[in-house]
């Protein structure tokens, strides 16, 4: 199938500012593409770009297979979700939602239609006579969705669009832009700073930083097997352990070796790593280190560590131990005896872990 | 409850102090208002008044016989110069000066300050700068340029070439009131309507216009003191026949021969001020403030 999306060489100067840097992304009809970065990564610009609002200094953008790169952004097939929600401030609800179509000459009739169809979907029909200002966050979150909805695009762009609600009707209005996506099997473009938004919403999920992308890839592959030190950091809560360490090549594969303060150092060896650089920084999940005897299989291994923290949190427990001059988190069970002060035998999946080199931060299995 | 009405701040002793606070500061305010209304006071009962009353009686008395003969007067048949026709055509002069200046320099005002607000060009803050120089250059620098100027675009002592100095004057305000108010709406709202597929005066017309009902009211209120109080622009760039009514009220008082006729004078003071007095009461009304509160989140 041709993408719906495709970005090729997108730069983005202010001047002399690079904030966009040879950007190259395309997608699938159908695919929920989440942009993902910390705050001044270039996110929003990059959206403001696919929209048209922004002109870009150096690249290519088509949609749905036509060059719409120098296209204004009324004839790109595209609608938008802003940040503020952005609706006008004296018409109507049902006159916010019927701005577009009245403004492209669409007749009252097939207006009425497809204002009550969006309507229906987004159970606001009680609120259509209403203005913006009498409306709750997570009312107004609709009518700029249904905006966009009766527009019927090619491809939908949100802007942060449940940054501005509180975090339980974030969530609630996450699971329905989820099902919204399901049910249109829409293109969607989603801009984040929240990588557990990321997560759960993306098919694709584009990590930027600086203006560079960093790793494009499905959420599972951000995850599991993030491109450098940077995405291994941001995506994931708790972050991932990032630990220095020495590897040493030897019959059976790797020997990793981690420094603890006042203690033998830890040795763990990996059968599947190879030829690694003597410095490395060894990534693992919390979740990857689990207590002794919980965690089976080949790449199991255990060794005592000395407990510094216990964090019950409900559904786990989280203990935390010095390794390698970090907080190492790992995440129990929630029934576990740690207690801090005193030695629990951990074991560490080896494999799910990651290799980063420390200089470059780039990955190395 | 209990800490309420125990409280202190409730005790008689402290709610006498109130009061009397209150009657202190509401005689003080009282008294302010009745010294600025002296002189309107003054005004109109000097203006009701017939002149025999007016030499023989005093300044702050109530007139002892309410005659409209001084307004009479004043409107149709108060000389100015040589010509005794009151201020009535001058004061017509004045309306279709300032009805139309009014209206153009705020409707240029409002679309320069939409673009400089909301739609950022190099050099927009450059412009914008030199558009506040502009409300400060004095009136006097110009005169000189400025009638060569009419007089090179013939229109040099018609009310059409009065109407554009007022407007090229008033451009810099107008612009300056406008944009202050559209740069607090934030961009966004132009580019979900750019989405939406409206275009630049669309987007003018149907979002920012219906908007900016408050911003307009004082520009017009604004512009519309200005230009109707305007003496020297007036007098500078008319001729007999185009001038507005500050310039008659000037040479009714001024052209007097004999004995100064004071009420005639005063109703002409009450008559050339009234316009901006009433503009002022009924558009007043429409200070709304907040018409955008809650517009954008939540």
């Amino acid at each position: 199938m041709a993408p719906i999306l495709d970005i090729k060489n997108l730069y983005k100067n202010y001047g002399s500012v690079e904030i966009l840097k040879d950007i190259n992304v395309a997608i699938e009809p159908g695919d929920f593409l989440v942009l993902v970065g910390p705050s001044g990564c270039g996110k929003s610009t990059l959206l403001n770009c696919i929209a048209g609002l922004e002109p870009i200094t150096a690249g290519t953008i088509d949609i749905g297979g036509r060059d719409m790169t120098e296209v204004s952004p009324k004839d790109r097939d595209i609608a938008m979700v802003f940040q503020s929600y952005a609706l006008y401030p004296t018409m109507s609800v049902a006159k916010n939602i019927t701005f577009g179509m009245k403004v492209r000459g669409v007749d009252q009739a097939t207006q009425e239609k497809k204002l009550n169809e969006v309507a229906q979907q987004l159970q606001i029909e009680p609120l259509l006579q209403r203005r913006p200002g009498q409306l709750s966050g997570g009312q107004r979150q609709r009518v700029a969705m249904g905006r966009a909805l009766v527009r019927d695009p090619k491809l939908f762009l949100f802007d942060e669009p449940l940054s501005n609600l509180d975090a339980k009707l974030r969530v609630e209005m996450r699971s329905e832009i989820k099902k919204l996506h399901q049910n249109l099997n829409a293109t969607m473009v989603y801009v984040t700073h929240d990588q557990i938004e990321a997560m759960t919403l993306a098919t694709k999920i584009v990590v930027l930083k600086g203006g560079i992308v960093q790793q494009i890839g499905s959420p599972a592959e951000i995850y599991n097997t993030p491109a450098n030190l940077f995405v291994a950091d941001f995506m994931g809560s708790p972050a991932m352990n990032l630990i220095p360490a020495r590897a040493k090549a030897n019959g059976k594969g790797t020997q990793i070796e981690i420094e603890r303060a006042g203690a033998a150092p830890l040795v763990l060896t990996d059968t599947h790593a190879k030829d690694l650089p003597e410095d490395v920084i060894l990534g693992l999940r919390p979740e990857d280190i689990a207590e002794a005897g919980f965690r089976a299989g080949e790449d199991v291994q255990e060794a005592d560590c000395l407990i510094d923290m216990v964090e019950p949190a409900g559904a786990d427990t989280y203990v935390v131990s010095q390794l390698g001059g970090k907080q190492v988190t790992a995440r129990l069970h929630a029934e576990t005896n740690a207690r801090s002060g005193e030695n629990l035998s951990l074991a560490f999946d080896l494999s799910k872990v990651s290799y980063f080199a420390p200089e470059s931060g780039e990955r190395l299995n | 409850m209990t800490d309420i009405t125990l409280s202190p701040a409730n005790s008689p002793s402290r709610n006498w102090g109130r009061i009397a606070l209150r009657w202190l500061l509401f005689t003080l305010l009282g008294l302010f208002a009745l010294f600025y209304l002296m002189p309107l006071f003054v005004m109109v009962t000097t203006s009701l008044k017939s002149l025999e009353e007016i030499r023989t009686g005093s300044l702050v008395a109530f007139p002892r016989e309410v005659t409209f003969e001084a307004w009479r007067t004043a409107w149709s048949g108060a000389c100015t110069g040589i010509q005794c026709e009151g201020l009535r055509p001058y004061f017509w002069n004045s309306v279709i000066l300032a009805i139309p200046a009014v209206a153009i320099s705020t409707i240029l005002g409002a679309i320069n300050g939409y673009v400089i607000a909301q739609w950022k060009f190099k050099g927009a803050n450059l412009i914008f700068s030199l558009m506040l120089f502009g409300c400060f250059i004095p009136f006097q620098v110009v005169l000189l340029p400025m009638a060569r100027m009419l007089g090179m675009m013939g229109i040099a002592g018609t009310i059409p070439g009065l109407i554009f100095v007022h407007v090229i004057y008033g451009i810099g305000f107008t612009t300056l009131f406008f944009r202050n108010y559209y740069v607090s709406i934030p961009q966004e709202l132009v580019k979900a309507a750019k989405v939406d597929g409206a275009g630049f005066f669309r987007i003018f017309w149907s979002i920012f216009l219906p908007l900016s009902l408050p911003i307009i009211v004082v520009t017009v209120i604004w512009q519309f003191t200005q230009i109707w109080n305007d003496f020297l622009f007036g007098v500078s760039f008319s001729q007999a026949g185009t001038q507005p009514v500050t310039v008659a009220l000037n040479n009714i008082v001024n052209s007097t021969t004999g004995v100064k006729e004071y009420n005639v004078d005063m109703a002409a003071a009450i008559i050339a001020a009234l316009p901006t007095l009433l503009v002022y009461v009924v558009a007043g009304k429409y200070f709304i403030r907040g018409l955008t509160a809650g517009s954008v989140k939540g």
